[in-house]
């Protein structure tokens, strides 16, 4: 790495250099901004999925129907977390 | 089931070792441009965008097509992010070409430049196509009307490429040619190295956000199946397809 560093050309962080920091910025700028979108679209999506697995397990019937847990799903059945 | 998350992690990983390894190549290994200088550099991100940007089209067009023939509404989705995800890129592409004209020319935009006056007409047609789908309410003919618009708009990419080639007097330089270019080795090397980083990059937020949106339809169906219908919150009129 540093025989790389010493054979690469100087940087030169004149008036040119903001220009090129900036176009970069912009480039870094759109990913985070897009990660930060789809983080907040993640929690949302966590938060419906706790919401429902709540719901179903305040059922009064989720407990002790044969039938139910017939039909309940793997993850449902071993109170595993689903694998969506 | 689909499972859009599959090998998603190896994907990012690739993609962070190969843009970082770009940013290495780009300000430690090519050289200065003789002519621009140190704002040449801009190119290995500038150059990438657009091109990932406007292949996206085409793959969005193309994906379109497999809605058209098959029906399936995970065509569409894939069409939808595809085009989506251009769009973003496309931005970038224009942001970080108009930061270098103004470097290089000394003006932000140059109206009589057909390569950015064309790029900027392929990115306001596709920037057409969610407005289109969100003022179609019924989710089927809104799958149909925007693919066959991708398809459409997707051809138009190839066209304008040939037209823009056979213009005559520009600015614009023309670097990569079939003929070989004008970029020496280590400058040709890094191009290419960042190209690739930029279509990973690309291939990976698709991914993401295909797997995101799949995760939220599976919700909202399980929602639906164990609670019925009067439980899931009506998505309101939306571009996405549901």
């Amino acid at each position: 790495m540093s025989a790389l560093i010493a054979a690469a050309p100087a940087l030169p962080l004149h008036s040119a250099g903001k220009y090129v920091a900036a176009a970069y910025i912009v480039f870094v700028a759109l990913i985070l901004i897009y990660v930060a979108i789809m983080a907040r679209r993640l929690v949302r999506n966590e938060r419906e999925l706790a919401e429902l697995r709540r719901e179903v397990l305040d059922r009064p019937s989720a407990a002790g129907d044969p039938e139910l847990d017939a039909e309940r799903t793997p993850w449902q059945a071993s109170d595993k977390e689903p694998v969506l | 089931m689909t499972t859009y998350g599959r090998g998603l992690r190896g994907l990012s990983l690739a993609t962070i070792v190969l843009i970082s390894v770009a940013l290495a190549l780009v300000f430690f290994y090519a050289p200065l441009d003789a002519d621009q200088g140190f704002v040449q550099k801009i190119f290995y991100v500038h150059v990438p965008l657009a091109i990932v940007s406007l292949c996206g089209f085409v793959v969005g067009g193309l994906l379109a097509i497999g809605y058209l023939r098959t029906g399936d509404r995970k065509w569409d989705m894939r069409s939808y992010v595809a085009i989506h995800m251009s769009l973003i890129f496309a931005v970038g592409g224009l942001i970080t070409g108009s930061i270098w004209a103004k470097a290089s020319w000394g003006h932000w935009w140059v109206w009589n430049e057909p390569t950015l006056v064309s790029y900027l007409i392929v990115v306001l047609l596709f920037a057409t196509y969610q407005p289109l789908r969100f003022s179609i309410e019924d989710p089927e003919r809104q799958a149909r009307y925007a693919s066959v618009f991708g398809v459409v708009a997707a051809a138009f990419v190839p066209l304008n490429f040939i037209a823009v080639r056979l213009a005559q007097g520009f600015v614009h330089p023309r670097v990569l040619t079939l003929g070989g270019g004008q970029l020496p080795g280590p400058m040709r090397l890094t191009f290419f190295v960042s190209l690739i980083a930029i279509a990973l990059l690309f291939a990976t937020l698709w991914k993401y956000e295909l797997a995101a949106k799949n995760t939220r339809m599976q919700v909202r169906r399980l929602r639906r199946t164990l609670l019925g219908d009067d439980s899931v919150r009506p998505l309101g009129r939306s571009a996405a397809p549901s």
